[in-house]
């Protein structure tokens, strides 16, 4: 009987467990197998090279780049889309008068700023060039022209086309941690709220000593999930950019890079140890970053 | 049909969930190459089938859906062949991205056996031809051609185009269309300003000042969002200066190559150019953008290849007479005459060597090689072919015309370079630079150092194959 029970579980969970194995874990397993050849992608002997591909990696300014760049995202994407999106969340939720309801429309407002998730991200890509564009045509640069002023290069100054790139990924990302910080401040009992503005609190106490706190599990959430996807940005700077990461590798990403050393270069072995590198860069934040954060679980 | 119970049902279920790594086996190289290929099929042949491919296999054909759509294939060749050999059945197949769908295929041994090769997403040749994954072509060049039994392939098309597709001296790839490089204007334009196609250097500085005072139109631009645009016309007046050895010196990756005087001077002349006389914009735009800026008139000249009035057919003005010059004298001691120009045999088309009937690819080329395939092809997508004559008695759209007209006047003065197809690594790297040269964020000393630097770091990469010609 319990036998019978035993096997009917094992046979229940052995789909699954094959499937993760098959397309979760054996590509990753691939992957750092193929990072010691030199596997060009049509051969059939891949021609193992040791530890050459990780040797020639630490001499590659393009990728070392890369990492900058992704460790910048790493940083900045994180807080300004968690800082605006809770600055965002406060005010459609408590930010009304008496801090107990939100601004006036937030009903309104909190539709529009989900507007961006909805989008595919190759849209949101095509859509941003246009607005970038550094013609007549250009959202941005035709008032500046029609002003006689020199048009700005969004996308083609190697100066500006990261931050261009960044307040695209902000853009795109703030909408979803709005819901998800309004889903938050909306579980925090009412009368915590009503108490604190009997006793005097104004919008900004009511905000650090109240909100922020009683958030603190949902924006821990949020940070590492935003960490992860600064890691990972690949769609946004690959349609969007000139060269693909340009002009002149300024706005590039690992994983850019890892597709063009892969499909353009056709050098999968020298793409699969960009790729362990991002893994182990992944691993690794995800790790610090739930340390880091750990703190005492406020009851209420 | 039984009845499976429950129980039953999710056992098979985790059995074949099992059975499932075998499979995936097939993502990953295998190890040995798999099941040796049996040797490629070579039937008898006779003059109806001089290749002596097998009629009762079928032929699997796979065109890239770019510039030229695939629409040149089931209308065009595909009928020829045919018609020529009714039991042959034609697989056919199009696809924008033929490196994602058929890499897989050459990997695992069953490749099919005819791929057009081509778009940004095409498989490197250096790679392919490495492996031996590519058929050698020349039983096809030395068979008789279509239309004339007595004249061998061979000595129907563009001997630059056989050298072209040569890897060590073995043609592998068949280079199909002609492509002809040049500053493009509006003969209409032109002719109703009174502008003059400018000769020397000097002229074609004055006739951008005179376009810009007034005030009508940008005197120039290119494809800014890709420099390839720019650095192209750049090493063609490199070639004009210092002779055709500037870029086989280039593609060989010999040292200093990059640092030559030629080359210097050429990316000096293009980044006084660019300071004074592109129009606004132009480093953020694409080539979409640029060229329908041109038939708007907002632009007077861009450079570009003979693709471009295909490419534009839908936005360009009934009577915007699209006409194009080769590049001016840039001095008196100039290498080669006036009249040089980039030309170069592209579009490329490959019989994979371990596909099942790779005799049938090559009886397909042959056809593509025939005066009505290459013919029809001219017509339908505009643009020149390899094989000669193939334009007599077509109609040409005039820039085509024009360009055709170019490369006739070139002779034997036409240059081309190739590291662009056999180091994609270092075409990135220039055209990067040369985006920073045009917008004077480097100069002409860095630009040569960067990709002097490129070529030296890929002739020390043993991972990578190097070719010469």
């Amino acid at each position: 009987m319990d036998h019978g029970r035993t096997r009917f579980v094992a046979s229940f969970l052995a789909i699954p467990v094959a499937l993760y194995l098959i397309y979760v874990i054996a590509p990753y397993a691939q992957a750092f197998y193929i990072a010691f050849t030199d596997w060009r992608g049509v051969n059939a002997t891949p021609r193992l090279v040791g530890l050459e591909n990780f040797q020639r990696l630490l001499a590659d300014n393009v990728f070392w780049q890369a990492v900058s760049h992704n460790l910048v995202l790493l940083v900045l994407m994180p807080i300004l889309t968690l800082g605006i999106a809770l600055f965002f969340a406060f005010l459609l939720n408590a930010g009304g008068r008496g801090g107990t309801g939100g601004i006036w429309g937030s009903k309104f407002y909190r539709v529009v700023f989900f507007f961006p998730q909805v989008l595919a991200v190759a849209v949101v890509a095509v859509l941003f060039q246009q607005v970038f564009r550094p013609d007549r045509s250009g959202m941005l640069n035709a008032p500046l022209i029609a002003l006689g002023f020199e048009p700005v290069g969004f996308l083609s100054d190697t100066d500006v086309a990261f931050w261009s790139i960044l307040a695209v990924l902000v853009w795109q990302a703030v909408g979803f941690y709005v819901v998800l910080f309004s889903a938050g401040i909306a579980s925090i009992p009412r009368d915590l709220f009503e108490a604190a503005a009997i006793d005097g609190a104004g919008g900004p106490q009511l905000f650090l000593r109240v909100t922020l706190p009683l958030l603190w599990d949902t924006i821990q959430v949020g940070w590492v999930y935003l960490g992860i996807a600064a890691l990972d940005v690949f769609a946004i700077v690959w349609v969007m950019t000139a060269e693909h990461g340009g002009p002149d590798h300024s706005t590039t990403v690992m994983a850019a890079e890892i597709y063009r050393t892969a499909f353009q270069y056709f050098k999968f072995g020298y793409a699969s140890a960009m790729g362990v590198v991002l893994f182990f860069f992944t691993i690794g934040f995800a790790a610090l970053a739930l340390r880091l954060s750990r703190r005492e679980r406020i009851e209420f | 049909m039984t009845q499976l119970s429950r129980r039953e049902l999710l056992r098979s279920a985790a059995l074949a969930g099992l059975t499932l790594p075998v499979l995936s086996a097939c993502a990953t190289p295998a190890g040995n190459g798999g099941a040796a290929s049996p040797a490629p099929v070579v039937g008898a042949t006779s003059a109806a089938n001089p290749l002596g491919f097998a009629e009762n296999k079928p032929l699997e054909v796979w065109i890239f859906d770019g510039g030229f759509g695939d629409a040149y294939a089931t209308n065009v060749h595909e009928p020829l062949l045919k018609a020529k050999y009714p039991k042959l059945e034609i697989k056919h197949n199009a696809t924008k991205e033929v490196a994602k769908t058929l890499q897989p295929r050459f990997a695992g041994g069953d490749p099919p056996e005819f791929v057009n090769n081509s778009g940004a997403n095409a498989m490197d040749f250096g790679a392919l031809v490495q492996d031996g994954q590519l058929a050698d072509l020349t039983p096809l060049y030395d068979a008789p051609s279509w239309d004339d039994p007595a004249v061998k392939v061979r000595d129907t098309i563009d001997p630059n185009a056989i050298e072209l597709g040569s890897y060590d001296g073995k043609p592998y790839v068949l280079n199909y269309a002609n492509t002809v490089w040049g500053i493009w204007y509006s003969r209409k334009l032109f002719e109703a300003e009174g502008w003059q196609v400018p000769k020397t250097w000097a002229d074609f500085l004055a006739l951008c000042e005179t376009i810009k005072k007034s005030g009508k139109m940008a005197p120039f631009t290119y494809a800014g969002k890709h420099p390839y645009y720019i650095y192209e016309a750049i090493l063609t007046l490199a070639a004009k200066i210092g002779g055709k050895d500037v870029l086989k010196n280039i593609d060989n990756l010999q040292d200093g190559a990059w640092k030559a005087e030629p080359v210097r001077q050429a990316a000096g002349a293009f980044v006084e150019l660019g300071s004074k006389y592109l129009l606004q914009g132009t480093a953020g735009l694409d080539h979409v953008q640029t060229q329908t800026a041109h038939n708007k008139g907002q632009v007077a000249m861009l450079p570009c290849g003979s693709w471009l009035e295909n490419e534009q057919k839908d936005s360009t003005p009934a009577d915007f007479d699209y006409a194009m010059f080769a590049l001016p004298d840039f001095g008196s001691s100039d290498a080669l005459p006036y009249g040089t120009l980039h030309a170069q045999p592209g579009e490329e088309y490959v019989v994979p060597a371990k596909s099942a009937n790779p005799r049938a690819g090559m009886e397909y080329m042959r056809a593509m090689l025939s005066k009505e395939g290459a013919g029809k092809f001219m017509e339908l997508v505009s643009t020149l072919t390899v094989v000669r004559g193939a334009d007599e008695g077509r109609t040409l759209k005039p820039g085509l015309k024009s360009a055709s007209a170019a490369l006739d006047a070139a002779g034997d003065n036409a240059v081309w370079f190739l590291f662009r197809k056999w180091y994609v690594e270092l075409h990135d790297e220039v055209a990067a630079a040369t985006g920073q040269l045009m917008s004077g964020k480097l100069t002409v000393d860095q630009w040569a150092d960067r990709a002097q630097g490129k070529a030296d770091a890929i002739k020390k990469d043993s991972s990578v194959k190097k070719f010469s010609r």
